[in-house]
């Protein structure tokens, strides 16, 4: 183990290291990311023995992945925004291919208006594609859960694709002190993946064939089965990984200080580490708050809110996107998860840090003081700027 | 052909293990291409303009349309320089 300071880029690219990629395939032009450039760098100077393909879009970057995958490869890419809209229609051959394919996502907003800086509409807007999602903290969390993401995406019991996603900017371009595990640790943790039986070498066979009515339906609940057990392969993965490493990031559903909370507030991404230092200073103000983060948006950690949802009389959602007509997504997904709980706290919706605005210590503050104080339906857009509406 | 009854029969993943010419896929066609081969002067234009693959070459190098395919589309007769191919109705 080293300990060396990274940029969550480049705890990504070090990730992909470790886990001995064997294709990778990129499309190089923005919004593309240092994610792939490292990675390009550790394949020529010969430290990572990989197929590099070079392509003319995303389109064909996961394409490229998806038949890798196919053939039993270890296969990674990475995007960001407007290139992970264009992989859309991928996304979904991905999941539906059954290939494990591992992907960095640096959370960026959508265009227009341009912006290349971090809210989460990107992804959000991925989550039917069948693909497990990861939101990453800090550059530490990025680099474990790209490797664990492997081991669960290859499982046998789940074989789906695994994004691992880090806000733009707060961890894709800021360097901290990462742990690098030793590729014998790694190696341990992560044995070379078992050949695939999608499709093998000199049988001719035909990936996504055509299929009737009459067997689709079951296509797809073999995926919605795999989602449903990756919840548990994920919680065997990193203890695993924590038995080696010492790091275990808490499941899907880490909580902070909820123990005695009667207020909690769902957290995606970096505003969770700004988030939980409000926790501690409203708790010494005597409010009884806590946090829980949404490691996972897939598979949703239905129980582990359901089990949240008996402890605590109210919960916000922070949303760093929106899903217009309706509300934000997370909190739409929340919602969604404990509506048939038998004990249902009082929720609200809190959009906050759209394209890159700040989600401050006064920002969360500013929710959670509107949590303890207000009931209501509509979505609150934090710290908006609008003479009409108040936030 | 093998038959699946319930989910558990099927792959994990949705593959085939023949060709996707098994299915013939020219049923609905409502034109089919004649080609007079005393015009025709073997320029291969209809093959490398045939949006299926329903062009092939006898032993002379004359395309032969492959009617379990062909739709009909008309492409070929359309792109043919010296207008060797007819659009025929199917009766």
């Amino acid at each position: 183990m080293v300990e060396l300071v990274i940029s969550g880029n480049y705890a990504q690219s070090y990730a992909a290291k470790l886990a001995r990629v064997q294709v990778v395939s990129a499309y190089p032009i923005t919004p593309q990311t240092a994610i792939v450039e490292k990675i390009a760098e550790f394949v020529a100077s010969g430290v990572l023995p990989a197929e590099y393909i070079k392509v003319e879009s995303e389109h064909s970057a996961l394409q490229a992945c998806i038949s890798a995958s196919a053939l039993g490869a270890r296969t990674y890419t990475a995007t960001s925004s407007q290139g992970l809209l264009l992989m859309h229609e991928l996304l979904h051959w991905a999941a539906g291919a059954r290939t494990p394919v591992v992907m960095g996502v640096v959370n960026r907003a959508v265009a227009p208006p341009w912006s290349i800086w971090t809210d989460h509409t990107d992804t959000i807007a991925q989550r039917d594609t069948g693909w497990i999602q990861f939101y990453g903290e800090s550059n530490q969390e990025v680099l474990d859960t790209t490797l664990m993401a492997f081991r669960l995406a290859e499982h046998p019991e789940v074989r789906l694709p695994a994004m691992v996603t880090e806000d733009a900017f707060y961890l894709s371009h800021t360097v901290e002190p990462v742990d690098i595990p030793s590729q014998e640790e790694v190696d341990a943790f992560l044995p070379p993946r078992e050949r695939s039986s999608t499709i093998q070498v000199g049988v001719g066979m035909r990936l996504g064939s055509f299929t009737g009515p009459e067997h689709y339906m079951e296509f797809r609940h073999k995926i919605a089965r795999a989602m449903g057990r990756a919840r548990d392969v994920f919680l065997e993965v990193e203890d695993d990984y924590a038995r080696l490493t010492g790091r275990n990031h808490g499941g899907l559903l880490p909580t902070y200080k909820v123990e005695d909370a009667d207020t909690v507030l769902v957290t995606m991404g970096t505003a969770t580490t700004t988030a939980r230092g409000v926790v501690d200073a409203m708790r010494a103000d005597g409010h009884k708050v806590g946090l829980a983060k949404l490691r996972t948006f897939r598979p949703f950690p239905v129980q582990e809110l359901r089990e949240l949802a008996t402890l605590v009389d109210r919960v916000g959602v922070l949303d760093r996107s929106f899903t217009f007509g309706a509300a934000g997504a997370a909190f739409t997904e929340v919602a969604g998860a404990l509506y048939t709980a038998p004990q249902r706290p009082l929720l609200r919706d809190f959009v906050a840090g759209l394209g890159g605005r700040d989600i401050t210590a006064a920002t969360v503050r500013e929710a959670f003081l509107d949590l303890l104080t207000r009931d209501g339906p509509e979505s609150a857009w934090v710290e908006l700027k609008s003479r009409t509406e108040a936030s | 052909m093998t038959s699946y009854e319930m989910e558990e029969d099927l792959p994990e993943a949705p593959i085939a293990t023949t060709p996707s010419d098994v299915n013939h896929t020219a049923s609905w066609r409502t034109f089919r291409p004649v080609i007079d081969l005393k015009i025709c002067t073997k320029c291969n234009v209809c093959w490398k303009f045939c949006p299926d693959d329903a062009v092939a070459f006898d032993g002379e190098g004359y395309p032969v349309i492959r009617l379990d395919y062909c739709k009909g589309c008309a492409i070929c007769a359309e792109e043919c320089r010296p207008k060797a191919i007819t659009m025929v109705k199917e009766e």
